[in-house]
């Protein structure tokens, strides 16, 4: 069977299973898109690639299936360069196929021309430049074969537009031998030696953590996770990736450990003789300073990219695996701490005295903006979806909304991405349209890709959006606070009418000003089903996020919440 | 620091230096990749080649000098390995690896420098490659100590042209893998 360039493209997408994909189209891409008409799969217009570009994220996110973004040369692929970034760096598995200047203009500054190779080459797991129609079938097939396995990522195919007219025979490649990858190896066999080593430690440890990232997620080791942490009566704390991944409401949670991390998970690690990481990988945002973080705990360290041990701290056993098998090898081995009453009297005294704590909403004050979250997460069912951008909110999110499940905490970690929210939010909604996705996110960071209302409801992606907005960018604003003396430095952001954005954009737009107007928003929010809907709540800007450890200081001096200060 | 320093600095301490045999896919991109890599994690290149080898056409080997102290040397070859076009790396240290590079030189020869240029020559075991009336180009495929030898003899000369390629290395032979 002859195909153009363009028509093997689109088929290779579909034999890789994708069913629905997010894009743009524009000059280079326009063969393809013309293509794209003849196919069943779903395509969703965004109003920007960086929108389109987090909507990819998001259904990776909340499926596990791997995200596709399809935009064109040029501008079109510049603006996707951020989500491609916080891709890499939370590891969402995302294709992004770009169109590219015909290979004879490559070079020479051509209308809507960038070099998106050499751009991403720094923030991309793999890319292709395709250089005849021949190579596309096996490039599809490699690319969804790297974004996917071993530890996840974006890649990149930038496809030039003189080989989407070229013809070539079809064929798929039937092996991933056929893939012509040979210097790719996304899993090795588990190191047994390794296994034993980590089960001994076990056994000898009195203060152990386990310490769980977002690879437990990638890897779907919830299951695994819970056996065994029940089995060896050991606590659990999850960071910013891994939210979700074991319940909130397990009395073996400790809950988030970091810079606003509970007290509890981030003096239990401080304290703990054996940290156990699934996952994770030492993040700054998590070990403040290095030296002294966790200074009596040995370490086991379970990740799929063996770059990831000793690069921040010395471990005592690498097993260099996925977090589901290993959980299962080490679970198998029967390992367990003797005696852990002294430890969990200890963690529970902590729980006891430093809770996550909020003062109550005061008569005539603006909204307190954890209470917000914990109306809504009340108000819904179990399975909702939240996604965030970066900053207080964020915190706030993770802190008081009740995680109970995996893949329903959506969140740019390693990025920090102002604009993620919303865009990540449609794309979750997409993935699993049955499930209610709420953008919990702050008036700063929502503004970054607000156009992408009218994407949601054009295409009748039906989310809600939850504005906390204190008009100001809080987290920066809370940093000019304590580490500035006080000196504000543009941080104070007038509101603009979130009410008529929304209704602009065909959206339901609702502002929620006091405690009876805020449950009121809410509860018609989750009437409306139709059509996205968006909640202005106005929170109170003297609000700040605790605990905290501040950015490079040690763990051992983290600050809780005034209330809890003092005596 | 001037590039005699280095060698200086180089010479004096030769345990810091690395040697990276890097087995690559022949593919565009690849010494980008590298490069960038390198680039982004600030890590030192000593020097850096690349060529096709016995592999075939389908890979080139690039051989790369590495400041081991500028980074650690488990980064740099985890990192190195992470890329989807890098197949197989050999960390050689130097006293365990035969170690050539090769050295082009023009020289100016107006009358007062033939004779002490031909002594350096002969006692270089260099080989003079083009000549013309007012200059000659000499070539030394050595050890990079015996390269470093000549740049320094050659330093007394005015308006030379000199180029070093970088060194390739294989293990010495007898050397446990």
């Amino acid at each position: 069977m002859q195909l153009t360039g363009a028509q093997a493209l689109i088929k290779s997408l579909e034999q890789a299973g994708v069913d629905v994909m997010f894009g743009y189209p524009g000059g280079a891409i326009l063969p393809t898109y013309d293509a794209l008409l003849d196919s069943s799969i779903r395509h969703v217009l965004v109003r920007h690639e960086q929108g389109g570009g987090h909507m990819a994220e998001g259904f990776a996110l909340a499926t596990g299936k791997p995200g596709v973004l399809m935009i064109t040369s040029g501008p079109g692929a510049t603006n996707a360069i951020t989500p491609i970034a916080d891709a890499y760096l939370d590891s969402v598995p995302l294709v992004v196929i770009t169109g590219q200047v015909s290979t004879s203009v490559m070079g020479t500054d051509a209308f809507q021309e960038a070099p998106i190779i050499g751009i991403t080459a720094g923030i991309v797991k793999h890319s292709y430049l395709v250089q005849s129609a021949d190579e596309i079938p096996r490039v599809v097939a490699a690319a969804f074969y790297i974004a996917t396995t071993g530890r996840p990522g974006p890649v990149l195919i930038d496809f030039p537009k003189n080989v989407s007219l070229e013809t070539m025979e079809w064929y798929w490649p039937s092996s991933v031998e056929e893939l012509d990858l040979p210097g790719y190896q996304p899993e090795v066999a588990l190191d047994m030696d390794a296994v034993a080593a980590a089960a001994e430690l076990i056994n000898q440890a009195e203060r152990p953590i386990l310490y769980v990232g977002g690879g437990t997620i990638k890897s779907d080791a919830s299951k695994e996770l819970m056996a065994f942490a029940e089995r060896t009566g050991m606590p659990v704390v999850t960071t910013l990736q891994a939210r979700g991944a074991f319940p909130d409401s397990h009395e073996q949670h400790l809950g988030m450990p970091g810079m606003h991390g509970t007290y509890t998970a981030v003096t239990a690690i401080q304290q703990s003789d054996l940290l156990i990481s699934l996952g994770a990988r030492f993040d700054d945002r998590v070990t403040g300073k290095v030296s002294t973080f966790a200074p009596h705990a040995k370490i086991i360290h379970v990740d799929i990219d063996p770059v990831e041990f000793n690069k921040i701290k010395k471990v005592n056993v690498a097993i260099q695996s996925n977090v589901a098998t290993a959980l299962s090898a080490l679970d198998k081995t029967g390992t367990k701490p003797k005696n852990l009453e002294v430890w969990w009297k200890q963690l529970n005294a902590w729980r006891e005295e430093f809770p996550l704590f909020y003062e109550a909403q005061e008569e005539g004050s603006p909204l307190r903006p954890q209470m917000v979250i914990e109306a809504i997460n009340k108000s819904s069912k179990p399975g909702t979806i939240v996604s965030t951008d970066v900053g207080q909110h964020q915190m706030y999110a993770s802190q008081f909304w009740k995680f109970e499940e995996p893949r329903t905490w959506l969140s740019s970690g390693g990025a920090g991405t102002m604009g993620f929210g919303l865009p990540a939010a449609m794309g979750a909604k997409v993935g699993a349209p049955d499930t209610t996705v709420w953008a919990i996110v702050g008036d700063g960071g929502v503004v970054m890709t607000i156009q992408e209302l009218l994407a949601a409801s054009a295409a009748g992606i039906n989310i809600k959006v939850c504005i906390l907005n204190n008009e100001f960018l809080g987290m920066v604003y809370q940093w000019q606070q304590l580490v500035y003396d006080g000196r504000l430095s543009h941080v104070a952001l007038p509101s603009p009418d979130f009410v008529k954005i929304a209704e602009g954009m065909h959206c339901v737009g609702i502002k929620a000003t006091t405690e009876a107007e805020m449950h009121a928003a809410i509860k018609q929010a989750n009437e409306i089903n139709d059509r996205p809907v968006v909640i202005d709540f106005r929170t109170d800007a003297r609000e700040n996020v605790w605990p905290m450890v501040h950015a490079g200081a040690s763990n051992d001096d983290i600050i809780v919440h005034p209330s809890q200060r003092g005596n | 620091m001037n590039s005699h320093e280095i060698i200086e600095e180089v010479i004096h301490t030769p345990v810091r230096l690395h040697i990276l045999s890097v087995k690559v896919e022949n593919k565009p991109g690849v010494l980008m990749r590298i490069a960038g890599l390198f680039t982004r994690r600030g890590f030192n290149i000593y020097s850096l080649s690349v060529a096709p080898s016995e592999l075939g056409a389908r890979f080139s080997r690039v051989t790369i000098v590495v400041d081991a102290e500028s980074a650690p040397l488990e980064q740099i070859v985890g990192q190195l390995n992470k890329l989807i076009n890098v197949v197989e790396i050999s960390d050689l240290s130097p006293k365990d690896a035969v170690e050539r590079e090769l050295l082009i030189a023009t020289v100016p020869t107006h009358v007062d420098v033939r004779t002490p240029l031909l002594d350096i020559i002969a006692t270089a075991n260099a080989a003079i490659i083009d000549v013309d009336s007012s200059a000659v180009t000499i070539m030394l495929a050595g050890t990079p100590s015996a390269c470093d030898d000549l740049e320094r003899e050659l330093e007394a000369f005015a308006n030379v042209e000199l180029y070093r390629t970088g060194r390739v290395a294989l293990p010495r032979l007898g050397t446990p893998a």
